[in-house]
Formats: structure tokens, C-alpha cells, sequence
């Protein structure tokens, strides 16, 4: 607990012991009134003063004011007629432990979250003449040796030139297994420094790092609100204002229709009783409170979860999700792509790769990189001129002073050569000199290990349908489609069809349903921005993704997707749940207090319980780890 | 300009009223209250000092939310 909330608990003890006391006291009138005074004061000052503020800023209808309408009236009658001070005193008493219980759970879970989130690196360390000194993260330039030691955060993106370690990614991925690091690598900030002091040479400033990109995502989340939502705050707007104007006429009414039409003394004090209760009875903090909160513990158990949703209204989406759009490579496969065959006729193996190799020198699309790999030595871009490149299709480049075209078969049709079809599955890189065709070398892709669970979970929870995109072969993407289970491909598309055939899908599905594109963020942000909810994987590196995604997966786990419905999904049960036990507890304590059935201690049971159930079933959405 | 401010505030609704508050004041072009990291991100008109403008957001957000707290 807080100081704030200490000092709550006081003044709640305090006022509780006082009402106690001096309610067995046999007293007078006056002292009486005097007395109970005291512990009214105690417990109701900041509600009173927090609504005469709001009257005089013209925020009239809030819960401050609700309260100190009904408990000023009540201790009215208590006055004039019953001398059961106790009523109005209890009223405020139970308002404040409810308000103490809701802050003491939220901020309980905020700072579960927070800390869960707390990535931001303070500082960076940098040897100056022999010695290390911390220096803002924001102040380190692009090519900065830096320093980290182990337990350290790693405060910017780089790559490791001295030292191994192991690091501790789970901030960023939810991963608990660390992850082992040595010379040459790539290394992402956000993470922990384990085992080993490592020197890193930065190949990012700190706005551009990853945890920036990710901080800035997790403290922009709430700008964008969910439907749910914008009908609360619609819905509180109208409601206290009514239920305000019901009360008066509910104390008016009543006894003027008894003494002007009936001819007979009116109960007023009765009425006035009941419209207070009735003003107790109505306050919307259940509502109010618990469902901005539901969301936000949805968007924190996610995020702990390595699931960053940008927005409560994009988890709302990701509830209705009916269709799921993969893109394949990166996203369904590893992304990481090997020769697995050469097929030569004219050349030898190793000069048909290096051609291969050289030709593809300037390119980073993840076959190219496969290329260089299987080379495997050392590549002389001297050797190399005129490179173009023909998306979709291939490179034709000088080599040596020969025209060597590597491509599809689509580059091959398009320069009029002849080519041989491979009978083997996986991607044909066709390699042609001066004209002539020499061979082709066969790369495959691994499909990632969960991805064939990954289908059959989104089908499990309800997913009517999944796509696969890919620009890949007709061939290779029926073995990947067959082989996890994915409904429908679309196979040879370039990378600008992957829009129109994602807008087509959106107008094939039903109205109400929300279609997901999934994809690795490399080429994608069009795609991702174009579809419902747009899912970024292994966000790790990719920043384009980050900012056209409305969720961004951690990792690169594809079992996440389903997991990311599944809590999307508790999260607005939760929701609605509240919405209607709240609402319809609410009526009935209404119409019940307007019928004076019950009385003004069911009323304040009836608000402050109801708040206390609906939080504790919004604070339900935090807990997903085990979905 | 974009500006982050730390800020206390305890429920998340009161945090959604700074928001509004917060939006309606002049010379602020847009504002989010994250109640999560309890920081609130003000990106203000151009030409406007900061300074003053938060003043005036400062006060507004203590007309709806009497408990709030910025730190300027």
C-alpha cells in the first residue's frame, strides 16, 4: 500500500470506531448530531470537497456528487426525524472501502505490468581513455563501442565484437530460455546481459532500437479506444445525469400527487429516503471503473505474454477474428533457406553456384542469402557489374563479362530461354549465361515446427478460414499448404497482388467477422496496414512491421496467433460480462429502492459490491499465461 | 513537438478524463494518458511553448480529476 491508501485506511478505521462508539452512547439531540459529526467528516471531507469543486467547474454529475447528495440528505432526516445517524456515515464508509479495495487491486496490477515492461535502459556504458563512463543511451552515436556487463540491459541495437554471453530476451519475447551470443552477431536492445561482459558496436541510435520502437508502441496503446469503451463513457454521460433527475422527481412527485390529487397528507420524509437511496444505489463506478480496466489488464497479460496489442479497440477486433491470412515465408517457414540439390549440365557444381552467388551479391532477399551461404567464400564484387534486378523474377547481371540471368522460370519465359522443370519441391533458381541455359539449384525452406499446431489451433477455437499468400512456386506452396493443414493458396504473387488479394478476401467474408494478416514484416507493411488487424512477427529487427502492425508477436512462434485470440477473446467475456451484470444488478437495486423495498444499506451493498465482483473479474484478464 | 510527461493518477477512467481534458486544451494538438506507464504524451501545435500550454492542461485535468497529478 501507498501512502495515499494508509492514510485511506486510517481515516476508514478511525471513522468505523467512532460510529461505533458513539452509537452506544446514550446521548442528546444536539451533541448527538455534533458527534456523529466528527466521523462523517473524517470518512466524507475529500468527497464533499472533490464534488463542491466539481459544482464550481461545472463537472456537476459525478459519484463525489451522487455521495454527498445521499449522505448529506440522510443525515437531513436523521436531523429532523430518526436520529440514525449511522445510515449516512455507513453509506460513505462503504464508498470508501470499495474506492481503497479498486485502488489497491489496480494499482497492484499495474505495477505487475510496468515492471514486467520495464525495458527502458537508463544508461549506456562507454570507455573513454581507458575508462567506462554511463552516458544517456540517447547520446551514443552510430558506431560506438559500448559496454554492457552482465545484469546490464542492453541499451541499443548492435552487433557483439568482443565477448560471449547469454542473454535474457523474455522482456521482449516472453521466451525464457536465454539466448547465447558470440562475436558477430546481431544483438537487439531490451535484453539482459547475462553471463559475459560484451563490447558492442552500435549500428543504431537509441530512437531507432528496438526498445524504443517497443516502448513507444506499449505507451501509445491507450490512445486507441475500443467500442466498449466509447459506450461507456456515451453511457455515463447520460446515465448519472438521469438517474440524478429521477431521484428528484422520485422525492417530488410522489408527495405532491399525494397532497394536490389525493388530498392527504404526503410521506415526504419517506420519499425523500428513497430518493436517496436511490442515488446511492445508482452510482456507475462499476461500469466506469472495471471496463477500461478489463482492457487494460487484457493488453497487459498479453504483453507479458510477448504479445503487444497497439490499441483495446484492435483486441476487440482480434475477438471476432474469422479469417487468418499467412504469408508463408518467415511466417509459416523458417525463412531460412538451403541449397538442397544442384542440378548442372554444362558447368561444374562450384562454378554454377558461384555464379549464382555473384550475381545475387547485392541482393539481402533471404535466397540470395542462401546462395552466398552454399558459395561460402569470400565474394569479389569486382567481378560483378550492371546488376538489375526484375522483382518478382530475378537478377540478370555482368559476371566476368558474361550476361548471367538467376531467376524464376518467370525470368527465364521472359528472356526466351529455354529451361529444364525440376521434379524436386522448393524454389528453382534457373541460372542462364550469355543466353544459354546452364542448370538450376534447388532451395527449400523449413516449415517452422508449430506451424502445422498452430492451424489446427486457430481451427479449434473457431477460425473459419485460413489463406496462405506466398510469391513462391505453385508447387512449393501446395507441399508447405498440404502439409500444416492451411485451407486455400494463393501461390506466384508479387508482392503488390498481396494487397488486392487481401482486399478481395475482405469483401468475401461475412460482415461481422474480422480478417488477420500474419506476416514476417519484411515487404509487408502494405498488407498488414490493408487487413483488419495486421500481425507482425518476430518484431526483433524489423521496425516497418512494428509501426504498421496492430499486434506485434514477439517471437516468431505462430502458436501465438491462437493465443492472442484466445485472450482477446477472455478479455471481452470479461467485458460484456460486466457490462451486463453490472447494469442489470443496478436496475433491479433501482426499481427495488424506488419501490422502497429495500433500503439504503442494500443500496450501498449493491454499488460498492458490484464494483469490488467487477473488478475482481476485470483483473481475470490479466491472468493468461496458461491459455 | 511531442512532449512525455510523468504523471500520477489512480483509476483508469479518471486517466481517460485527463485525456479529454487534456485534448480539448488550446495549443495541444493531441494527447494520450497511458495509465499503464502512467506517463502522459502531449504533442502540441506549432509555434506553442510548452510550458505554458501544460499549465493550462495541468488546470483543466484538475477541473475533471481533482486528484491528478502532472510533473511538469
Amino acid at each position: 500500500m501507498n501512502k495515499k491508501q494508509k492514510k485511506m485506511l486510517f481515516r476508514i478505521v478511525l471513522a468505523a470506531a467512532l460510529m461505533v462508539v458513539f452509537a452506544l452512547l446514550p446521548i442528546g439531540d444536539v451533541l448527538r448530531f455534533v458527534l456523529f459529526l466528527i466521523p462523517y467528516l473524517v470518512i466524507g471531507y475529500d468527497i464533499l470537497l472533490k464534488a463542491w469543486k466539481g459544482i464550481r467547474n461545472k463537472q456537476v454529475f459525478d459519484e463525489n456528487f451522487l455521495m454527498s447528495v445521499a449522505t448529506i440528505g440522510a443525515m437531513f432526516i436523521a436531523v429532523t426525524q430518526s436520529g440514525d445517524y449511522v445510515e449516512a456515515i455507513a453509506v460513505m464508509l462503504f464508498y470508501q472501502i470499495g474506492e481503497l479495495f479498486q485502488n489497491y487491486a489496480i494499482g497492484k496490477s499495474r505495477k505487475n505490468i510496468s515492471e514486467l515492461m520495464d525495458i527502458r535502459p537508463d544508461y549506456a556504458n562507454v570507455e573513454l581513455d581507458g575508462k567506462l563512463e554511463q552516458v544517456d543511451p540517447e547520446e551514443v552515436c552510430v558506431g560506438t563501442t559500448i559496454i554492457v556487463q552482465p545484469g546490464e540491459k542492453i541499451p541499443i541495437d548492435g552487433i557483439v565484437t568482443e565477448g560471449t554471453s547469454s542473454l535474457n530476451t523474455s522482456a521482449l519475447t516472453g521466451e525464457s530460455l536465454p539466448r547465447d551470443v558470440k562475436i558477430g552477431d546481431e544483438i537487439i536492445s531490451g535484453c539482459i546481459n547475462m553471463t559475459g561482459v560484451l563490447k558492442i558496436q552500435t549500428t543504431k541510435e537509441f530512437g531507432e532500437s528496438t526498445v524504443s520502437k517497443i516502448l513507444d508502441l506499449v505507451e501509445n496503446a491507450s490512445s486507441r479506444k475500443s467500442k466498449s469503451e466509447d459506450f461507456i463513457s456515451k453511457f455515463a454521460k447520460v446515465y448519472t445525469p438521469a438517474v440524478c433527475y429521477s431521484a428528484l422527481a422520485l422525492a417530488v412527485i410522489p408527495s405532491l400527487f399525494s397532497m394536490l390529487i389525493l388530498q392527504v397528507p404526503a410521506n415526504a420524509s419517506q420519499w425523500l429516503y428513497r430518493a436517496l437511496s436511490f442515488l446511492v444505489a445508482s452510482c456507475p463506478c462499476a461500469l466506469v471503473v472495471s471496463i477500461p480496466l478489463s482492457f487494460f489488464a487484457g493488453i497487459g497479460g498479453a504483453s507479458k505474454e510477448g504479445i503487444l496489442v497497439k490499441g483495446s479497440n484492435y483486441l476487440e477486433a482480434l475477438s471476432k477474428t474469422g479469417c487468418v491470412v499467412f504469408d508463408k515465408t518467415g511466417t509459416l517457414t523458417q525463412g531460412v533457406f538451403e541449397v538442397s540439390a544442384i542440378h548442372h549440365n554444362v558447368l561444374s557444381e562450384e562454378t554454377l553456384i558461384e555464379y549464382a552467388a555473384l550475381a545475387e551479391s547485392a541482393s539481402s532477399h533471404p535466397i540470395s542469402k542462401s546462395l552466398k551461404r552454399a558459395y561460402g567464400r569470400e565474394i569479389d564484387r569486382s567481378r560483378v557489374t550492371d546488376i538489375q534486378e526484375i522483382s518478382g523474377n530475378g537478377i540478370v547481371a555482368e559476371v566476368d563479362g558474361k550476361e548471367v540471368a538467376v531467376g524464376n522460370n518467370k525470368l527465364m519465359k521472359r528472356l526466351n530461354i529455354s529451361h529444364i522443370d525440376c521434379h524436386s519441391v522448393g524454389t528453382i533458381i534457373h541460372i542462364a549465361v550469355d543466353s544459354k541455359y546452364v542448370g538450376h539449384i534447388v532451395i527449400s525452406d523449413i516449415i517452422k515446427a508449430t506451424s502445422e499446431k498452430a492451424i489446427s489451433a486457430l481451427k479449434s477455437i473457431g477460425v473459419k478460414k485460413t489463406v496462405m499468400l506466398t510469391g513462391d512456386s505453385e508447387k512449393v506452396a501446395q507441399q508447405v499448404a498440404s502439409s500444416i493443414g492451411i485451407d486455400a493458396v494463393c501461390s506466384e504473387l508479387l508482392p503488390g497482388d498481396k494487397v488486392s488479394k487481401v482486399e478481395e478476401l475482405l469483401t468475401e467474408k461475412p460482415p461481422k467477422s474480422r480478417l488477420a494478416f500474419v506476416g514476417d514484416g519484411i515487404n509487408d507493411a502494405p498488407v498488414l496496414s490493408r487487413a483488419d488487424i495486421g500481425i507482425a512477427m518476430g518484431a526483433m529487427g524489423s521496425d516497418a512491421a512494428i509501426e504498421a502492425a496492430d499486434v506485434v508477436l514477439m517471437d516468431d512462434d505462430p502458436m501465438k496467433i491462437a493465443k492472442a485470440i484466445k485472450i482477446s477473446r477472455k478479455c471481452l467475456g470479461i467485458v460484456y460480462q460486466n457490462i451486463v451484470f453490472a447494469i442489470s444488478i443496478k436496475v433491479m437495486a433501482l426499481i427495488l429502492v424506488a419501490l422502497g423495498v429495500a433500503n439504503m444499506w442494500i443500496a450501498i451493498f449493491a454499488d460498492v459490491g458490484v464494483m469490488v465482483l467487477a473488478v475482481l473479474n476485470a483483473i481475470r484478464a490479466l491472468f493468461v499465461h496458461t491459455m | 513537438m511531442k512532449k512525455t510527461y510523468r504523471i500520477e493518477v489512480d483509476c483508469v477512467n479518471c486517466a481517460n478524463k485527463m485525456e479529454e481534458a487534456a485534448k480539448k486544451t488550446s495549443g495541444v494538438k493531441g494527447a494520450i494518458v497511458n495509465f499503464m506507464t502512467q506517463k502522459m504524451i502531449v504533442e502540441f501545435d506549432d509555434g506553442r511553448e510548452p510550458a505554458t500550454v501544460m499549465q493550462s492542461v495541468l488546470k483543466n485535468c484538475k477541473k475533471v480529476e481533482d486528484d491528478c497529478e502532472i510533473f511538469l
